[in-house]
């Protein structure tokens, strides 16, 4: 059974896999918002603290975004959500 | 309501606009052409004695009993037979007519029991009634003449009995086994006087036959011929109340037919928007689970899960939950709590769990079984077409050229839906599948696949992509539907991405392993063959790459304009009853009902106002986090209503270790599932029958469900969150589900025309239902995307880390059977089991043969994760290197197989691809053995003890 730490690194890897054909800047943004809009607290201070040399690039780069910088705001339509008042966007079903 | 029969009206509804006004019985009659004369005389207030006519099949003109005479027209035309034309001037009834129809009516009664008083179907007999009406008084012919009255009754299948002495020959049950079902399992055998009702062959019985119990031809039966065996042990009904199914994403509308609190029958609501008067077997038949020796009807505590359980008082149960849950906040924080929702509970019950844990637990730790099914769909549509639910409604179908049917089997997980699409198939549709397996659709009576595409599981993105290969480089895409409603720079980013030679079907057959002519074929068809429409299931969405698959689904039906019409569209097949409308509810850790983030300051302000608590402005955790968490020591408290998860999320043993971990396990269920042998607390739920409510189908069609008996274990399941809540200090007071409605219409903008008796006006509605939709929303994206323009997303393929090797030589993937569901909770508490008993490996006979295995054999699985032994099934149906099984049964456990890889995106398991081993066993696993010694260890009960004088 892989431990949570493994599992945080193979998730955010997987992420920044699928998004490697936006290119790497872009992917990185994306995988970014991703785990901002999906992840606890706890997992992302997980990884945060994990060792990034463990991570594939795009995910190094991803986490020390989030780090250093925060969100980097929607990137993808998937992370865009209803307003308040806002109808339309649906989620998992 | 009281008791009385559904209409029918003898013959199917014309679709035509043209109005054709005739004369019938003196009555000016105005109907849509291709009406019969039958039909308008019904429709009219009249009614023509029929036998053989019923309305949800083709008239047939064999029972001659409803002939009329039509003014300038030679002889006594059959009604039912005979289309209306203007100026057409009928007779229903004239002494001509009335001698005719008695004189038939001998023929049939001379060779009829008249034991019209213990039969079964007294007073429920189309034949008897039909004699009444025409006056019979007596058989000139006698009793004595050759007859049929010694024929054995068949009583073989668990749920209908066939007694062929009964049997009028009017062929309805072999019609609508053919045109409603579309089994063809039945015939009418022998000629003249020998004709008789036949399933399969001489040899075969109902049971043993290629009849899959649906009942249609039991609902059709105009005498007792096929009758229930409910209806002949308890009698006949004596009220109806229109509900809804508890099984499937179809949601099929019923009619309980109740004596006093007892369910007689279920019988298909002709009316039901959803099945439009069908069902299956298991919603029709397999509802004994209801009233079940194995239904828990106290709750029951334990300290730890090495005890037996304890039965206890309500109050004694909640008290002590509440006063753990609280202690476990007070020293690990809000974050160690957490709950599931039910996909199989009603969408009030599903927000109020959510709302228990946000608000009174105060964590976003909420999640839901879409979580394992359909959240790759979510995510995927939303990308592209800007919201996520499937575009359609089922009535689509029916104007449908090409349907593309993608890691589904809607014949055995759909099968009311599936019956439609047959249906349509045998008007000349064309059919596309791409499954590994050559599902039934494949070929079937009457059914044959234009294309198949077996492709290596896992590979479902690279096939998608190889089809928009051939799309784009052989011209066939829309251009004009592209400029209009999608992205055009977006647009030729994906055609450069996807026309690269690398993307073709030559080069991607060494991984697909399908042939690229048929991919090529395929492509084209779905190209240019009119109005396409695709269908997908759980073998698109249970993927490392799901929500990929998902966009590659919506970037082909935006590349060939197939989206905003009837006839066409992306839609999903949901797995549960209420899976859609568990995620409506906000049963993701991420955002609240309606789908609006827990981030938004905004959105939580609103929530927070109206139930008066501070929200926690960051997402929860996930189930398999939650998982994570508690083997970490960080998550204490799960409370789980209506899921078994153990049993049906990925990698067992990781699941048990999760909840093993955990300080309190709170199970809410019908039954001791699996997960509850890790329980402290069990509370005991309620059936779908016992209950008022609403649940939400695979169309966003939300529908009513209806109490028709008092909860057994003396409270609805939204009762028992609301006890919960209020032990924990809430202060909640619905008292009914529609005030539940009321507070989610307030607070849900896509629901806000809703409520409860509105619901029961209409009979179902389809959201987004507001302001600017009254009266709800069939088919979406008519005038352009929800969402501003279609989004084309380049989709890459990245293979699955599972991969196969000298150890692990297979791909296990995993599905269902009809007669199962899900877990099989439910179902396994039924007759069903007579058709599956146990789950079955199957496996290609040159696989089997290099192993040594036949059918029957014990076989053991086993993964990187896990190992289980069950019985082999040898059978062409899979390829060779590709094994599968259902997961319906506990004693096999097949979630021990499968791996912790899940959707890049959502987190969905990869229950379809599993590297495994097959080889020869002796019988259970280590595991299994120690299992079954937990489960029963786990499940003994002390019994409440008497309170002390």
């Amino acid at each position: 059974m892989s431990s949570t730490i493994e599992t945080l690194r193979r998730m955010a890897g997987d992420i920044a896999r699928n998004f490697e054909a936006m290119g790497h800047d872009q992917a990185v943004l994306a995988t970014a918002d991703h785990i901002y809009q999906f992840w606890d607290p706890r997992m992302k201070a997980m990884i945060f603290a994990d060792d990034h040399s463990k991570l594939i690039p795009i995910a190094r780069d991803a986490i020390e975004h989030l780090a250093e910088k925060g969100h980097p705001g929607s990137q993808t339509r998937a992370t865009k959500w209803n307003d308040v008042d806002g109808v339309g966007r649906s989620d998992a079903g | 309501m009281g008791y009385e029969r559904q209409k029918d009206f003898g013959t199917p509804e014309s679709r035509s606009t043209e109005q054709v006004t005739l004369t019938i019985d003196g009555r000016d009659v105005t109907v849509p052409a291709g009406t019969s004369v039958m039909r308008a005389a019904s429709e009219s207030g009249g009614k023509i004695p029929k036998l053989c006519a019923t309305d949800n099949m083709k008239s047939f003109g064999s029972c001659r009993l409803c002939l009329v005479e039509i003014e300038g027209a030679k002889g006594t035309p059959a009604s039912c037979t005979t289309p209306v034309a203007p100026g057409m001037v009928v007779h229903t009834q004239t002494p001509r007519l009335e001698k005719l129809r008695k004189g038939v009516m001998e023929l049939y009664i001379s060779d009829h029991p008249l034991d019209c008083l213990t039969c079964s179907a007294n007073n429920d007999c189309e034949l008897q009634e039909e004699a009444a009406n025409v006056g019979l008084r007596d058989v000139r012919f006698g009793y004595d003449g050759d007859n049929h009255l010694a024929l054995a009754t068949d009583h073989s299948n668990p749920y209908f009995d066939f007694d062929p002495s009964k049997c009028i020959v009017c062929s309805r049950c072999v019609r609508a086994c053919d045109e409603v079902q579309g089994t063809f399992a039945l015939t009418i055998d022998g000629r003249g006087f020998a004709s008789m009702v036949s399933a399969g062959q001489d040899e075969d019985n109902f049971l043993s036959s290629e009849c899959v119990s649906c009942g249609a031809c039991v609902q059709a039966c105009p005498t007792a011929t096929l009758r229930e065996k409910s209806v002949k042990a308890i009698g006949l009904p004596e009220r109806a109340v229109v509900t809804t199914c508890a099984y499937c994403g179809v949601g099929c509308t019923f009619r309980a037919e109740m004596r006093g609190e007892q369910l007689v029958r279920m019988m298909p609501w002709k009316d039901g928007k959803a099945n439009r008067g069908h069902s299956c077997v298991k919603g029709r038949f397999a509802y004994g689970y209801a009233n079940h020796k194995d239904r828990i009807l106290n709750p029951m505590i334990r300290e730890s899960i090495d005890q037996p359980w304890r039965e206890v008082s309500w109050e004694e149960a909640l008290s002590h939950t509440a006063s753990k849950l609280k202690a476990i906040k007070a020293e690990h924080g809000p974050a160690a709590l957490g709950g599931i929702t039910s996909s199989r509970c009603t969408n009030e019950e599903t927000y109020l769990v959510q709302k228990l844990v946000r608000a009174v637990f105060g964590t976003n730790n909420v999640d839901t079984c879409a979580r394992v099914c359909h959240s790759p769909t979510g995510y995927g549509l939303k990308t592209t077409f800007g919201t996520s639910a499937g575009t359609q409604d089922f009535d689509s179908v029916m104007d449908a050229d090409v349907m593309m049917v993608i890691g589904a089997n809607p014949t055995d997980a759909h099968p009311v839906f599936a019956s439609r699409m047959k249906r349509r198939l045998r008007q000349g549709a064309k059919l596309i599948v791409i499954d590994p397996r050559r599902i039934d659709l494949v070929r079937s009576a009457h059914i044959e696949a234009a294309h198949h595409l077996p492709l290596q599981p896992g590979t479902n993105v690279a096939v998608l992509t190889s089809l928009a290969h051939v799309i784009v480089t052989e011209g066939l895409a829309n251009e004009d539907f592209i400029r209009a409603r999608c992205d055009w720079d977006e647009y030729q980013d994906w055609a450069r991405f996807v026309s690269d030679e690398k993307h073709s079907p030559e080069f991607l057959e060494a991984v697909t392993r399908v042939p690229a002519e048929d991919v090529r074929k395929a492509a084209r068809l779905y190209a240019t063959g009119g109005n396409g429409a695709i269908y997908y299931g759980l073998g698109v969405t249970e993927h490392s790459q799901g929500s990929s698959a998902v966009i590659a689904i919506a970037n082909l039906a935006m590349c060939t304009g197939n989206i905003g019409r009837p006839g066409v569209g992306v839609n999903p097949l949901r797995g549960q009853n209420n899976v859609q409308g568990s995620c409506d509810m906000g049963s993701f850790p991420h955002e609240l009902p309606g789908y609006r983030h827990i981030h938004d300051h905004e959105v939580r302000a609103l929530f927070e106002k109206d139930w008066g608590v501070a929200l926690d402005p960051e997402p929860g955790l996930r189930i398999n986090n939650m998982l994570d968490a508690a083997c970490d020591g960080t998550f204490k408290a799960v409370y789980i209503q209506g899921e078994d998860i153990l049993q049906s999320d990925p990698n067992t043993k990781h699941v048990s270790a999760g909840l093993e971990a955990m300080e309190l396990v709170i199970v809410h269920d019908l039954f001791l599932n699996e997960t509850a042998n890790y329980a402290h607390v069990f509370l005991p739920g309620s059936t779908f029958l016992e209950k008022d409510g609403t649940f939400t189908n695979a169309e966003r069609r939300i529908q009513p469900v209806r109490q028709v008996m008092e909860p057994a274990n003396g409270y609805a399941d939204w009762e028992v969150t609301q006890l919960l809540a209020n032990a924990l200090d809430a202060g909640w007071s619905y008292t009914h589900p529609s005030e539940i409605i009321d507070e989610i219409a307030r607070l849900t903008p896509s629901f806000s025309g809703l409520n409860w008796d509105k619901l029961l006006e209409v009979g179902s509605v389809q959201w987004p239902i507001n302001e600017a939709h009254p009266e709800g929303s069939p088919v979406m994206h008519v005038e352009g995307f929800v969402r501003g323009k279609g989004k084309f997303v380049v989709t890459e393929y990245v293979p699955t880390d599972e991969k196969t090797g000298p150890r692990y030589p297979l791909l296990l993937t995993t599905g269902r059977i009809l007669s199962q569901y899900n877990v099989g909770a439910q179902t396994r508490r039924t007759a069903n089991v007579m058709w599956h008993e146990e789950d079955l490996l199957e496996m290609h006979p040159a696989d089997a043969e290099n192993r040594g295995l036949k059918t029957g054999d014990w076989a053991r699985l086993a993964s990187r994760t896990g190992e289980t032994t069950l019985r082999t099934l040898v059978t062409d149906r899979v390829a060779p290197g590709v094994v599968y099984t259902t997961f319906h049964h506990p004693s096999t456990q097949a979630n021990v197989v499968t791996t912790d890889f899940s959707d890049w995106a959502t987190n969905c398991p990869e229950y379809k691809v599993t590297a495994v081993q097959v080889m020869p066993s002796n019988g259970p696993s280590e595991w299994q053995e120690e299992y079954t010694e937990l489960s029963e260890r786990s499940r003994r009960i002390d019994p409440a003890m008497e309170p002390a004088e």
